[in-house]
């Protein structure tokens, strides 16, 4: 038996709303609230990044795991903005967690997916016998190009998951993978902000892995949505993954835990791992989750964990993703977003 | 600050690593070669737990090159729950609603960088214990 051991997230404390970014650009708020269902998205401080994201995070999970870092025989770091260009995040992480040095590390790069390629890799890797726990990490400080429709949702969080054989509190059922070559969006070498297909990330992009992932997994499980308590779908916006999940048969009670796009935003390789963190903590024992990332490129990873008796035992033990969320929330406006994103810079 | 000098405090910087002393158990922060209670020179190493109270604070309005961005930014000291004070920048908070005996805890954030090109330096640094 493998599965989740301990789960921790770590979301930034400031947030700028819509019509903050939509007064500087001339943009109509209500119909890109509308339009992309989002209200509000996070913004990191100026000193958090995808490394500090991932070590918060991760210092939560190892609470609720009760190891001890030394225990961690992997730390994978999956994120598409990574602090160094070459140098890896996972040494840091796995430095400041403690967990050096007999530890393989590798940093992750999949668009909004490399979160849960490293749950994927620690998942078989631990079932294999390799290690006896791993941690893989979901986190990013992604920007969007001033006045583009990313600019709306491009968000910062992370979610960390330590996967072992014992102390389980989700055990893992099944995976299944879904991939193409897609290019809806990219970034090249040397510059700063993605481009875009447009309305090309939709039909032959997002919903097509997604749902090909979701109807692989549930093939294979011999499932049915109904079959489902809870399912997580990649949140780069507030509309794709309910569209997705009514496509696929899903009720609103089953998607709503996990949906936090509407006030996070889009946190790429964060997305749909802390759609899972929301959900493990309201899931109750023996509850069913599907969970379905996205990543441009493009491809999906599909899961699907069954909630155990320990989960309610040590989901007290650090923050709840919707007190991160919703408690103690500071608004910027967009010259200090700007600032803190180093779209402008001081004369030094 | 250079690279190896950086790199030496890592297990400080990154874990609050801390010394504790095998004759009396005083805590040292950074760890001292000898206890300063009682002089023994055997000490075990102990992480910080990352809690403590706010001992005392001032608030940096005119700061130093590489910190301009931040200004104004406070800096404390913190009584640890280990009983040892450790000075650190305090970020994620209001500067004028800080007061004496709040409860902070830690967390891993950027210091500071060399630069566009040079490393990047990270560190704890302390943040009101509000739960998130
Ligand atoms: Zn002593």
């Amino acid at each position: 038996m493998v599965g989740i051991v301990g789960y921790g997230t770590q979301i930034p404390r400031y947030r700028i709303r819509v019509e903050e970014i939509a007064k500087v650009w001339g943009a109509d708020a209500p119909s890109y609230k509308r339009g992309l269902g989002l209200n509000e998205k996070s913004v990191p401080a100026p000193d958090e990044d995808t490394a500090t994201l991932s070590v918060n995070a991760a210092r939560n999970a190892l609470l609720r795991a009760g190891i001890l870092p030394q225990e961690l025989g992997a730390v994978y770091v999956g994120s598409e903005s990574h602090p160094y260009a070459v140098k890896p995040t996972g040494t840091i992480v796995s430095e400041a967690l403690g967990a050096c040095p007999h530890v393989h590390t590798a940093d992750l790069e999949f668009a909004c997916k490399a979160g849960t390629e490293g749950l994927f890799i620690t998942l078989h890797e631990v079932k294999s016998g390799v290690f006896p726990y791993a941690l893989a990490v979901g986190a990013d400080t992604s920007q969007g190009a001033p006045g583009d429709a990313l600019e709306y949702s491009a968000a910062a969080g992370a979610a960390a998951f330590i996967v072992g054989t014992d102390r389980l509190i989700a055990e893992l059922l099944h995976t299944d993978v879904f991939m193409t070559d897609t290019p809806d969006f990219w970034r090249r070498e040397y510059t700063h902000y993605p481009e875009h297909g447009g309305r090309f990330t939709g039909a032959p992009a997002y919903f097509k892995h997604v749902s090909g992932a979701a109807l692989g997994i549930m093939d294979k499980a011999g499932m049915k949505p109904q079959d489902f308590t809870y399912c997580i779908f990649h949140q780069p916006n507030g509309k794709f993954p309910v569209q997705a999940a009514k496509q696929l048969g899903f009720q609103e009670a089953q998607w709503l835990p996990g949906l936090l796009s509407p006030t996070l935003g889009n946190t790429y390789s964060g997305s749909s791992p802390m759609g899972l963190a929301a959900t493990l903590d309201v899931a109750k024992p023996g509850d069913t989750i599907l969970l379905v990332s996205y990543g441009s490129g493009a491809g999906s990873d599909a899961f699907i964990f069954r909630a155990t008796e320990r989960l309610t035992e040590v989901r007290g033990m650090a923050p709840l993703v919707r007190t991160q969320l919703d408690e103690h929330r500071v608004f910027i406006e967009y010259g200090t977003y700007a600032k803190f994103r180093r779209k402008i810079l001081k004369a030094e | 600050m250079q690279v190896p000098k950086f790199w030496r405090e890592i297990p400080r910087y990154y874990r609050l690593e801390a010394g504790k002393c095998d004759q009396c158990g005083k805590i040292t922060f950074p760890s001292r070669l000898v206890c300063p209670e009682c002089g023994s020179r055997e000490h075990s190493k102990v992480h910080l737990s990352g809690r403590g109270t706010l001992k005392t604070f001032t608030i940096i309005r005119i700061p130093p090159d590489g910190f301009g961005d931040q200004a104004p930014y406070a800096i404390g000291i913190v009584q640890m729950d280990e009983g040892v004070g450790v000075m650190a920048q305090i970020t994620d908070c209001d500067v004028d609603a800080l007061s004496i005996g709040d409860t902070m805890i830690t967390k891993f954030r950027r210091v500071r960088e060399e630069g566009k090109t040079g490393i990047i330096m990270y560190a704890y640094k302390f943040v009101p214990d509000v739960g998130v």
